[in-house]
């Protein structure tokens, strides 16, 4: 068979079988974890309310099927998840799918902006600050760096909401958009944009700190090698230096932490979506957690495996045409 | 024998601290017509039937939106799909009348056919506290359209009736719930109503929008054109929204205790606990009395006088609360009485007692060690478990806090029994009948939350609150639990150290807001924006 197949189909096809039992580990695994937490969805619910009398809780408890034992309860989990049934969302009230579609757009949305914004800077200024080494550029990038690495997401984004909601009021305070304004076309657009500035801003300041100081440390190591020495021996000016040889072999271990990275991307940021309200899945799986949405739960960690799975892949095929010497094996 | 609302009527006067904050009088201005009133939410309950689910974080939005038969204002009970009622001598039968001319949403008339559906089905059937108040309701007849006759196997006072009516007395549209499974139908989260506003969409995790009712029965009603509900679960967030004026209220504490001190000195903003005189809820020490050090009453009485209340109420809740006084808060009205015994703070007699108890100090320093969990209720109980401990330790009593979420804290306490000591936010319901009774009364079915699963017995507080319940004179009846009161203070199965009403953040901008003693529960059809 592997004869008639390129390389990279044979790869991924290994991969991918290779994943199956990952995936249904990761599943079982987490099914009895949250089961080891002790209370149900009821109980979550029952504290929501307020209270509630001994038969309305009986009764919530056998409609959800949360009286059966926990292998039963697993059993048909996992039946129904081979049909990539995700199942019913008691807190929601609505089909497991349906409340992670909802949410899966805001979440893309800002992870990926924020990750664009702070991969391209950051390895545009680690690579500067590289380049002029202990010069004062580099030491107030740096120091740039280590602020943002340093200050909680919490705190930036309330300090943003204050500065540019409360005290100059330019910006909307949290929210995808304006409720009950109506807007279309874009007009639209441009509320949600105006509603994801701060929120984009805070995630990519930090996640850019990660980048800037790996790139910074990158560059300076390579910018050492023979090679480069070698190259600059030829007679290869500073720019052609820069991008065909230091640049090139210098985001191999930057990519790999894009990659890493982008495989939490449908956790979202708890945080950020929560300060700011973003109806993301970070905010659900959290959420999820505290009230013991077993299914909705599931499903964000269903949909977290594969993409983990995905992504590995993606990054393992990007180093292979990064660096010619790597293989896919 | 028929009672007026004049005589079942509960005259809510505020007193002392809690009136302290005043809101601006709005009587004399001049109504301004339309405008969105946006409103912080800091919990979302996701169903948005009031016949299906009991709690505020429901009513607060579907009050709008949804109507019960009768309301509550601070003149005493107000009718509203009712219009007048009325019990038998042997209180077996309650006959309502019902209003004429009312429409749901989707055009079809209001009738008796709905107030008997809803009641067996759901207020009997699916209602939670409800079921147990209905357990004995037997049929509801409809001898004409806008009429109904509630029949009951035992006798139902009709204060108690009245009294858990604006809670649990929301029709249900019959048209649309017949014949569906009731607790998977879609007009469960897309609410079909009477109410000044209709519901337009809800978008989980984000909002709940409503728009003025053309129709309503009300003529000239409501003022405001739409009503949205934001969620908001960061406090910090919810305190800056308000600020930046994309919030008008704030209700049930939804920011830091901070963040309203320093809010209440904004002149931008009414602060205060107007409106919540109905939704008095209690800061509690639970005992487990399986523990035999606390099941001596000495010991329980020593704790008591070891915590200094008023100490608690002034940093925790910044002034906004009064010393409890036994199950039923000083808002009960008529079964309330503060004739009963006290403990104040006296740690040295608090000592002396320990000693006398047969508990002195050992050799760690420490007469007994205790582990409490505290309810992940929100600011005021985290902050009052602490201040528990710290007190306990003057007193030489070693306390552990387990911190834990709430499906942790409701097992550990009420299935488990897994703790000493307990502390959490219980709230008053109307009436002592169908709330704080439960916490007494011995023989609750076992891992009930909210109940009494202390391991406490009393047979004589067991037969005083089984008489009280079902004792149809008003004034007898008020005198049974002022009893119960005086012998739970003195017998202390939980000590209800602190009632607090809940606290709102509102915009000036809001007019004729906090007017009724359950607002943020009521329908808003006079409240008006300032544009």
């Amino acid at each position: 068979m592997t004869l008639h197949m390129p390389p990279v189909l044979t790869y991924a096809l290994r991969r991918l079988i290779q994943a199956v039992p990952v995936v249904i580990l990761i599943m079982i695994g987490t099914f009895l974890l949250l089961k080891l937490a002790p209370g149900d969805t009821v109980d979550a619910l029952v504290g929501d309310m307020g209270g509630a009398d001994a038969a309305f809780i009986a009764r919530l408890r056998a409609e959800y099927g949360l009286d059966q034992p926990v292998w039963v309860q697993l059993w048909r989990y996992m039946v129904k998840l081979a049909s990539f049934d995700f199942g019913w969302s008691f807190v929601y009230e609505q089909p497991v799918a349906t409340v992670l579609m909802d949410r899966l757009g805001t979440t893309l949305l800002l992870m990926a902006t924020s990750l664009s914004i702070a991969f391209t800077a950051g390895i545009a200024l680690g690579a500067i600050a590289a380049r002029r080494a202990y010069s004062a550029t580099d030491n107030l990038i740096s120091i740039l760096g280590l602020v943002f690495y340093a200050t909680p997401s919490f705190f930036l984004s309330l300090m943003l909401m204050l500065v540019f909601s409360v005290k100059l009021g330019w910006l909307p305070v949290g929210g995808i958009k304006t409720i009950a304004a109506f807007y279309t076309g874009w007009d639209h657009v441009w509320d949600v944009a105006r509603h994801l500035i701060m929120p984009t801003a805070a995630l990519s300041l930090i996640y850019l700190a990660f980048y800037l100081r790996l790139m910074r440390a990158s560059v300076m190591e390579v910018a050492d090698l023979d090679y480069v020495r070698t190259a600059r021996a030829k007679g290869a000016r500073e720019g052609r230096l820069m991008t065909h040889h230091i640049m090139r072999n210098a985001l191999l271990p930057v990519v790999t932490l894009l990659g890493l990275q982008f495989s939490t991307v449908l956790g979202g940021s708890i945080v950020v979506e929560t300060i700011f309200t973003l109806p993301g899945l970070g905010q659900l799986a959290y959420q999820s957690v505290v009230q013991r949405d077993m299914n909705t739960l599931m499903g964000i960690i269903f949909l977290c495996a594969i993409i983990v799975v995905v992504v590995n892949f993606l990054t393992d095929l990007l180093y292979a045409r990064l660096d010619s010497r790597i293989e896919l094996a | 024998m028929t009672l007026t609302m004049k005589q079942v009527g509960l005259t809510l006067a505020m007193t002392g601290a809690l009136s302290s904050v005043a809101f601006a009088a709005t009587a004399q201005e001049e109504v301004q017509k339309g405008g969105t009133a946006v409103i912080h939410m800091i919990s979302e309950q996701r169903i948005l039937n009031p016949g299906l689910r009991a709690s505020t974080g429901v009513y607060n939005i579907t009050g709008k939106i949804m109507e019960p038969l009768i309301d509550k204002s601070y003149e005493g009970y107000e009718p509203v799909l009712a219009t007048e009622w009325s019990g038998s001598d042997d209180g077996l039968t309650i006959t309502l009348k019902l209003r004429e001319g009312v429409k749901w949403h989707d055009g079809e008339d209001f009738t008796c056919d709905d107030v008997a559906f809803s009641a067996i089905e759901l207020w009997k059937g699916l209602l939670n506290y409800s079921s147990a108040l209905q357990a004995n309701l037997e049929s509801v007849d409809c001898p004409d359209p806008h009429t109904a006759v509630f029949n009951y196997s035992k006798p139902m006072p009709i204060e108690l009736f009245v009294a858990a009516m604006p809670d649990l007395g929301h029709p249900v549209p019959k048209h649309l719930y017949e014949g569906t499974d009731i607790l998977k139908n879609e007009y469960n989260t897309a609410p079909v109503g009477t109410g000044p506003f209709k519901f337009v969409e809800y978008e989980r995790g984000q909002y709940v929008l409503a728009e003025k009712n053309d129709d309503y029965w009300r003529e000239g009603f409501p003022y405001l054109d739409r009503i949205v509900w934001r969620f908001i679960k960061d406090k910090s967030a919810a305190a800056a929204a308000l600020e930046a004026g994309e919030v008008h209220e704030s209700g049930f504490i939804g920011v830091s205790m901070a963040d309203i001190e320093r809010l209440s000195e904004d002149d931008r903003f009414d602060v205060g606990t107007q409106g919540y005189e109905n939704n008095v809820a209690h800061s509690t020490v639970e005992f487990n009395h399986r523990n035999p050090i606390l099941a001596d009453v000495k010991v329980r009485q020593a704790m008591y006088h070891g915590l200094d209340i008023d100490y608690a109420i002034d940093t925790i809740m910044r002034g906004f609360a009064k010393p409890g006084r036994g199950p039923v808060p000083s808002a009960g009205g008529i079964n309330y009485t503060d004739e009963v015994p006290t403990y104040p703070y006296d740690p040295e007699l608090a000592k002396q007692l320990l000693d006398e108890a047969g508990y002195p100090v050992q050799d760690d320093g420490y007469r007994f060690h205790l582990r409490h969990r505290p309810a992940p209720w929100g600011e005021y109980t985290q902050l009052w478990a602490e201040y528990y401990a710290q007190a306990m330790k003057e007193i030489d009593i070693d306390v552990e806090i387990l911190t834990n979420d709430a499906p942790g804290f409701l097992n550990g306490v009420y299935r488990d029994h897994d703790f000493d000591t307990a502390n959490g936010w219980h709230q008053f319901r109307s009436d002592p009948a169908v709330s704080t009774m439960v916490w007494l009364r011995s023989g609750q079915p076992e891992g009930t939350p909210w109940t009494n699963q202390f391991g406490w017995q009393s047979d004589e507080i067991d037969q005083m609150i089984d008489d009280a319940a079902s004792e149809l004179d008003v004034e007898k009846r008020a005198g049974m639990y002022h009893e119960i009161q005086a012998r739970a203070m003195e017998e202390l199965p939980v000590i209800f150290a602190i009632e607090h009403p809940f606290i709102s953040v509102t915009s000036k901008k809001l007019h004729n807001h906090h007017n009724p003693p359950r607002w943020n529960s009521s329908s808003w059809y006079d409240l008006w924006l300032e544009q």
